[in-house]
């Protein structure tokens, strides 16, 4: 049999889709009941339209990554959506030639190899696949040009591969050009391909190549994809499948768990190694160049993870916000923090003992107040909160006046899940107690806890800026406005953390001239200040600081303004202006 | 052409004037401020002696009246530049370009702005001062009784060491030397003006590096009853009644504490002053990680900076007592003098 030459990609095609389904199928079962539940419930529901939606935009066409540089997101777009097409328009191809709708899949691939007579609507067909060739073609060749000069491509670091990886990367820059040649070959002979392929064959033509060559060339086609489908489960290639599956989950509502489970692991897998996230994290300010979520991940797989990297991150969320996959880096890493964390002795039963603060007046609280450790270290915000508190005549209960517990989001960060819990569990049973139809926050960082891991029902957890903001809008406070020009940091746990971004800006409008800056909103820069970062030196943290305030203070302005304590408490070490919290901003500018 | 400007008018400055002109050189002074003396200015006694600061500065006004010095007070310096052939000129806001042949560093430092600390209140409670805070309520008392910023008696008075020295986080990793002996110092003469009060310092480690000051520690432990409580402080609140709520961990005994307070003094470190920065950048002067000016040579040539002919004289280069001042700027002549003998100027 002359066509053997279709058993590498056979073979590569029958172990690929094995283990793919083998994987899969494992990861699945070993979800949660709960969340195979909703997977099962959603599968007829509109949001598998929104997933196919999403697929198509993201796996196929890149939307994101498109956002992020062109250059990028077309080469990605023609390789992932032109190779798509090719396999369904050589479908097409075969079933107008044949007229039967199923086949084995090596005579839609290898088509030209195996029709040479003509058929009704054959030109067309040849032309339009081998325009989608070239297609693809001008991916490879980008890809090419990226590893010698990834600037262009608004990369500045790449990742740094593998073997495995560069191996089946190998493989996949062969494919297409491969396929070129071996169609060119075979149109030599029988002139069946269209524009691009008959060129070819007129080349080869007139070079006189033989039919061996040809069954070289088919040969090599094959066995490139043959290699490329064997190394992909074991390689970053993984993602093409593994992505469709990320959506299609999270789709259902099925959200990353404290512990790493299934579904983290399919996160995991659904990483490209594109690199994005590199540049976009602020270490390689002090040249740290090993901890970013794309090594961390590719870690995770390997098993190979050391605590140093682990614990080494900001967590910023800078590198999530860039992810074109949407993978929820941070949450990856605290349960990875979580799974190398020995619990330490957390004894809290000194907590029972603690007196409980009573409500100013003497009936329920309308607002608890939770100032938090980084409050209580900030006197100047904790004493604007309570004048601002008090001038709008607010019924409020100071929960942690005196003697308060941590909120937990520090020991989260550090991986102390257990710990973090019993005091979760305590400062929750106190707010509920409380009778408060409103939780006040003053620090990002527990209000990141409060809003994730509290479960607090029917009270709404407010920050301080939203809050204030409130009172302005119902006139329980009124604030004027000064000419000064003021510069707002965007506190990462309140920004990218919780998504609170204009309520702060609102009110500097109103006490202020707020000017915008370069780098703001989701693309802030961390103050080098975070919890989340246990290794970093001072001395790291300070070159780190220096750039951020570089970016900040640009324009010159009379007064940094932020939202956060430890923002606040990093950056006036630093420079000359005045930083204050929006806090104390409000409790100056209320008019009497 | 002057033979030597000297930066900086507190008692560096004059001593090097007049160990220079004891040599024969010709100097000027450059003086920010309307009257020299600098920070001893604020003080009121130093130690170990408890010798008041002001007979320290009639003595140098005696000197620089009997010499004849010359001085441009309220004069800020904007910049140094050596131009050609090793010659200084320097800038300053009189709009008078000063042309010398060797420039003596002696602009001293700034205290560290407690402010920076937060959590510790300073400037936002009414009853937390720095020690410098302290030394002008003691020059300023006369013998009345003395009174908290909230006109109380207070009780219960607490020190703090190590406010903004030899901690990271609030930018300065060194030890500023002097607070602790000058805790020991102020402790001992609260206990005077209220025999009644507990005093008590939080520290991390006492150094009792100079002569007399092991002394005056013992003292205040042993005869005014000063505690000593190994710990830092982390954070001040405030009560109703405005006293103050301290968090202390106490190393020794290995638990955190609460105390509460009347009047708490923050020991606040020495800082390089902001005008060493301005230098560094004018004339490509090398400075050391804590920002003070790098002496060229720590052992043998402490007056020497990287730049030929600029010298230092006392906390230029980094936290210093007034009798080292007064023996750096001592020796500083020595050096210019030779500096100047070798120059081809």
């Amino acid at each position: 049999m002359e066509n053997y030459f279709v058993l590498p990609f056979t073979v590569g095609t029958v172990i690929l889709f094995s283990i793919l389904l083998v994987k899969y199928a494992l990861w699945i079962s070993k979800l949660s009941k709960i969340d195979k539940l909703r997977i099962v419930q959603s599968i007829f529901s509109r949001r598998t339209l929104s997933a196919i939606k999403e697929c198509f935009m993201e796996c196929l066409i890149h939307r994101r990554i498109f956002k992020r540089n062109i250059l990028l997101g077309y080469m990605h777009m023609s390789l992932a959506f032109g190779w798509f097409l090719l396999i369904v328009v050589g479908h097409i191809e075969w079933v107008v030639y044949s007229g039967t709708f199923v086949t084995y899949p090596w005579n839609s691939i290898f088509f030209q190899y195996f029709v040479h007579e003509s058929f009704p609507g054959e030109k067309i067909m040849a032309n339009i696949m081998d325009f989608l060739l070239l297609f693809v073609l001008s991916g490879v060749l980008l890809a090419y040009f990226k590893r010698i000069n990834s600037r262009m491509y608004g990369i500045k670091k790449t990742t740094k591969l593998k073997p495995r990886d560069r191996m089946t990367m190998c493989a996949l820059w062969l494919i297409f050009p491969l396929r070129l040649l071996a169609e060119g070959a075979t149109a030599s002979f029988y002139h069946n391909g269209g524009f691009l392929t008959n060129s070819v064959g007129r080349f080869f033509e007139w070079i006189q190549i033989s039919h061996t060559t040809e069954e070289i060339l088919w040969w090599s086609y094959s066995i490139s994809l043959g290699v490329f489908f064997v190394g992909l489960p074991w390689s970053r290639y993984m993602h093409i499948f593994t992505e469709v599956l990320l959506i299609g989950i999270r789709s259902t509502g099925v959200k990353l768990k404290k512990e790493f489970n299934s579904y983290s692991r399919i996160q995991v897998y659904s990483c490209s190694r594109c690199g994005i996230c590199i540049d976009v994290c602020q270490m390689h300010i002090s040249n740290i160049s090993n901890n970013q979520s794309v090594y961390i991940l590719k870690n995770i797989r390997d098993q190979n993870l050391t605590d140093r990297k682990l614990f080494n991150c900001l967590l910023c969320g800078r590198c999530e916000q860039a992810c074109p996959v949407n993978i929820n880096l941070n949450d990856l890493r605290i349960s990875q923090r979580i799974r190398a964390t020995k619990e330490y002795n957390s004894d809290y039963a000194f907590l029972k003992t603690l007196p409980v603060e009573q409500p100013v007046e003497d009936k329920t609280p309308e607002v608890i107040y939770f100032a938090g450790c980084m409050t209580h270290m900030t006197p100047g915000i904790k004493k604007s909160v309570l004048k601002v508190l008090e001038k709008a005549n607010v019924n409020y209960q100071f929960m942690d006046k005196d003697k308060g517990a941590c909120c937990g989001r520090p020991l989260m960060l550090a991986g102390q899940y257990e710990a973090a819990k019993k005091l979760i569990a305590h400062n929750r049973e106190k707010i509920l107690e409380s009778g408060a139809s409103t939780l006040l926050v003053s620090c990002p960082i527990c209000y990141k806890v409060f809003k994730d891991d509290y479960e607090l029902g029917q009270i709404s957890i407010k920050h301080h800026s939203e809050y204030f903001l409130e009172l302005v809008e119902q006139g329980k406070i009124t604030l004027k406005k000064s000419d000064k020009s003021i510069v707002y940091h965007d506190p990462c746990e309140l920004g990218r953390g919780c998504g609170v971004y204009e309520p702060p800006r609102n009110l500097l409008k109103m006490t202020g001239n707020l000017q915008s800056i370069q780098q703001e909103k989701v693309n802030s820069l961390c103050c080098s200040g975070s919890l989340g970062d246990l290794c970093l030196s001072m001395s790291d943290r300070n070159t780190i600081k220096a750039e951020t305030l570089k970016v900040l203070l640009n324009q010159n302005p009379d007064m940094l303004a932020t939202a956060c304590p430890l923002c606040k408490k990093t950056f006036v070490k630093g420079v000359d202006i005045q930083v204050k919290d929006i806090a104390e901003i409000v409790a100056e500018s209320m008019e009497n | 052409m002057i033979d030597v400007l000297i930066i900086g008018g507190g008692i560096a400055g004059i001593q090097a004037a007049c160990s220079l002109q004891d040599l024969g050189l010709e100097t000027v002074i450059v003086e920010k401020e309307k009257t020299i003396g600098g920070h001893l200015n604020d003080w009121d006694t130093l130690f170990p002696t408890f010798r008041s600061a002001s007979e320290v500065i009639d003595y140098y006004t005696e000197e620089t009246r009997k010499r004849a010095l010359t001085i441009y007070l309220n004069t800020n310096v904007i910049s140094i530049k050596k131009v050609d052939e090793g010659v200084f000129e320097v800038q300053t806001s009189r709009d008078v370009l000063f042309r010398s042949k060797s420039v003596v560093l002696a602009s001293g430092y700034q205290l560290f702005n407690a402010e920076r600390k937060e959590e510790y209140g300073y400037k936002i409670y009414d009853n937390v001062l720095t020690s410098a805070d302290l030394e002008k309520k003691f020059r300023r008392l006369n013998g009345q009784p003395f009174k908290t910023p909230t006109d109380k008696t207070p009780k219960r008075i607490g020190f703090i060491h190590c406010v903004g020295s030899r901690d990271e986080k609030s930018g300065n990793h060194y030890c500023s030397k002097l607070c602790c002996v000058t805790a020991v110092k102020q402790a001992i003469h609260m206990k005077q003006v209220c025999p009644e009060a507990d005093v008590f310092c939080c520290y991390m480690d006492l150094r009792m590096y100079g002569p007399g000051f092991e002394e005056m520690y013992r003292e205040a432990q042993e005869k005014y009853h000063v505690q000593f409580i190994r710990g830092r402080l982390s954070e001040v609140s405030e009560n109703s009644d405005g006293t103050l709520q301290l968090k202390v961990e106490d190393t020794l005994a290995a638990r955190p504490c609460r105390i509460q307070a009347d009047m708490l003094v923050l020991m606040v470190g020495m800082e390089a002053s902001k005008n060493t920065a301005l230098f560094k950048q004018s004339c490509n002067l090398e400075c050391a990680s804590n920002r003070f000016v790098k002496p060229n040579d720590h052992h043998i040539g402490s007056n020497q900076t990287n730049v030929p002919g600029l010298f230092t004289a006392g906390t230029s280069i980094g936290p210093m007592s007034v009798f080292d001042t007064v023996n750096h700027a001592k020796s500083v002549a020595f050096a210019v003098n030779e500096y100047l003998k070798n120059s081809e100027l």
